[in-house]
């Protein structure tokens, strides 16, 4: 039992993991008041960004962090957009995603079947002794060690530091923030580049980790799933390891019961983690009271005059 | 002295307002586009003519877009409908993917049956596959209050998923070599074509749909309710509407339309259910009704715009080996620049002055 269940939850681990990336950056996004459909189209670029400097430049953390910069550069074509020209976010966000697929299958087309060096798993000396968990959680790439950072951080920044303070104060009331002296349009851009910048992560991992191939649908679906599993959070960054590491393990099961060679036909398989994602927000809908759901989320600020 | 610039909200809308945003959207959309194809070492110049004689400089361009923009525009209507009301029907894809199946279905069971019966079964089923399908998100939305954004668009990828299925499964034509394809649908079942053209009848189901849609957002009630409700919940439950009741009958119709636009497709175009009549129609729809500003008469003209669009790209393709996914990001980039400009018109930038 120990030789199904440890693989199949080491690999949980790894699945979960760019969801986890985008999931936390998705839920950056909103404690500011910008909600940001752009994921999918966002997550799609910045793996191809990353991917082509990992392989140009044979860098990989270097493509991990153009990754990172791709991200945020889409995303603040949406903060443009709604920040600045006050457009719908619904839409804006949608047409984000048009945008970023089309750009990953227009530039990326010289790159399909190409492979680079990436991200290869390696044991954390010490923790990975630990017995059963070790093999679970640090036997992984690089990659997924930033990761286990990255919850804990997003904790820290909202609850202890005054900036943090400032972006939950603009994405629960804009206006009463600017009166209190703050600056509720730079932190809201705040929060969409740095949002865009952790989803860019979450794409840099797909390429440059989780495979290291490129192909066209990377993202598949994946970024949809963060947008709502930040709902299924309660915009919580602890119900975000939760949530994303429930769905990384029914992508794995998921695969590994195709690699079986079992009876049930592939495309049932291959449309859990989508029946899972409607089932997550009923659950979430269901128990909406313990929300910490930004009150201005999709809300513009409109300018005076 | 000019110090900067000032916003003013406008007193009075902006007459040309609106078209001057689109064009200078479309403007700004040609410009990028070109960057990106010089990018490519393409010469952008060429490539625009090539794009513009795919579009609008033949007539099987013609012919082409106005075949494409018939399932773009029952799509886009039913979304439109949905986003007045401020639901955000975002499955028109799947829903399309349940008409066909729909008429599919139908097509197959019955391949005997005679045409006058045939097609209208093969509408009927597709009309309420469509609808139930979006039936799902409207029940979830006013029961639970769950996002109707994300559970649209993650029945998307189960009905691509429930379409392939079929099509590799039990519906798979044994004479088809192993692709994924039904058996060719009988003669009753395919929508006839106009003369030696590929362009179908269906197109007549789009003025119907048009007209119909018209006359009941003009003359009943129901209709009446759906406008005024599309200020949102609250105005609606005020001034006593079923709001409830409105969102299901919005949410039904308008995955009844996608359905539609599925039928027509695969009954029309295709003549077998095969995964390649998913081409994101249901998406470009999305584009279209916000392009259209949600008015019916806008949308048969940004239907066409786009289809015409599509047919560009695919000769883009053919002449200079350009990705089709080059109209998708024009697709994206238009979008993104209306609604940035569409902030020129609420508000007016002025020079401010040292005096003031």
């Amino acid at each position: 039992m120990q030789e199904l269940i440890v693989p199949l939850l080491n690999a949980t681990v790894q699945s979960g993991t760019p969801i986890l990336f985008a999931t936390l950056g998705e839920m950056m996004t909103e404690k500011g008041g910008v909600l940001n459909l752009g994921v999918e189209g966002i997550l799609s670029f910045s793996a191809l960004a990353a991917f082509v400097t990992g392989y140009t430049t044979g860098c990989p953390w270097l493509g991990f962090v153009m990754g990172g910069f791709a991200g945020l550069l889409l995303a603040m074509v949406h903060g443009f957009v709604c920040i600045s020209c006050l457009g719908n976010q619904v839409v804006s966000g949608l047409a984000l995603t048009i945008l970023g697929l089309g750009l990953t299958r227009f530039l990326g087309t010289p790159y399909i079947g190409l492979a680079t060096t990436g991200f290869e798993k390696e044991a954390l000396p010490f923790f990975s002794s630990i017995p059963f968990l070790g093999d679970i959680f640090f036997r992984q790439d690089a990659l997924v060690y930033v990761s286990y950072l990255i919850p804990v951080l997003f904790w820290f920044f909202f609850r202890r530091t005054s900036l943090g303070m400032a972006v939950t104060a603009t994405g629960e009331y804009p206006a009463a923030a600017a009166a209190a002296g703050l600056k509720p349009v730079l932190l809201r851009y705040f929060a969409v580049a740095m949002g865009g910048f952790l989803i860019g992560l979450g794409g840099a991992y797909l390429s440059l980790a989780y495979t290291h191939l490129w192909t066209n649908g990377l993202s598949g679906g994946r970024g949809w799933i963060a947008v709502a599993l930040v709902i299924f959070a309660f915009w919580r960054p602890g119900r975000a390891v939760l949530g994303a590491y429930l769905f990384g393990g029914v992508m794995a099961f998921q695969l590994r019961l195709q690699a079986s060679g079992t009876n049930v036909p592939s495309s049932i398989l291959l449309s859990l983690p989508y029946a899972l994602t409607i089932i997550a927000l009923v659950f979430s809908a269901w128990k909406r009271k313990h929300s910490d759901m930004p009150a201005a989320l999709g809300t513009n600020i409109e300018p005076e005059g | 002295m000019i110090t900067g610039l000032k916003l003013r909200k406008r007193d009075e809308p902006w007459k040309w307002g609106a078209l001057v945003v689109f064009l200078g959207a479309l403007l700004i959309s040609l410009v990028a586009s070109g960057l990106l194809l010089a990018g490519q070492g393409k010469d952008a110049f060429e490539g625009f003519r090539i794009l513009w004689e795919g579009s609008f400089g033949h007539v099987w361009a013609l012919e082409g877009a106005l075949l494409k923009s018939i399932p773009i525009f029952l799509c886009s209507l039913g979304v439109a409908v949905t986003f007045r009301m401020q639901i955000w029907n975002i499955g028109a894809e799947g829903q399309f993917a349940l008409g066909a199946i729909g008429a599919t279905w139908m097509a197959l069971s019955f391949p005997d049956l005679p045409i006058y019966l045939l097609l209208p079964l093969m509408f009927f089923m597709a009309f309420v596959l469509g609808g139930l399908w979006a039936a799902i998100p409207g029940a979830l939305r006013i029961k639970l209050k769950v996002n109707e954004i994300i559970s649209t668009l993650m029945l998307n990828y189960i009905a691509i998923l429930l379409l392939d299925y079929l099509v590799f499964g039990v519906w798979k034509d044994p004479t088809s070599f192993g692709f994924p394809m039904t058996a060719e649908f009988s003669p009753n079942a395919t929508i006839p074509a106009f003369g030696a053209t590929k362009l179908h009848w269906g197109i007549l189901v789009c003025v119907l749909v048009g007209v119909i849609f018209w006359a009941f957002m003009r003359y009943t009630r129901l209709g009446y309710e759906l406008k005024a409700s599309g200020q949102g919940p609250r105005v609606a439950r005020y001034a006593g509407m079923p709001y409830g009741f409105l969102v299901m009958f919005v949410m039904c119709v308008s995955g009844g339309l996608a359905g539609i636009a599925g039928c027509v497709e695969t009954s029309g175009v295709v003549g077998r259910l095969q995964p390649s009549i998913m081409v994101g129609y249901g998406y470009t729809a999305i584009v279209v009704a916000w392009l259209a500003r949600l008015e019916p008469l806008n949308i048969a003209f940004a239907s066409f715009l786009l289809a015409a669009l599509r047919v560009g790209v695919e000769n883009l393709q053919l002449e200079m080996q350009i990705p089709a996914a080059f109209g998708e990001i024009m697709e994206g980039m238009i979008l993104l620049s209306v609604l940035a400009g569409q902030f020129l018109l609420a508000y007016k930038l002025e020079r401010r002055t040292r005096s003031e």
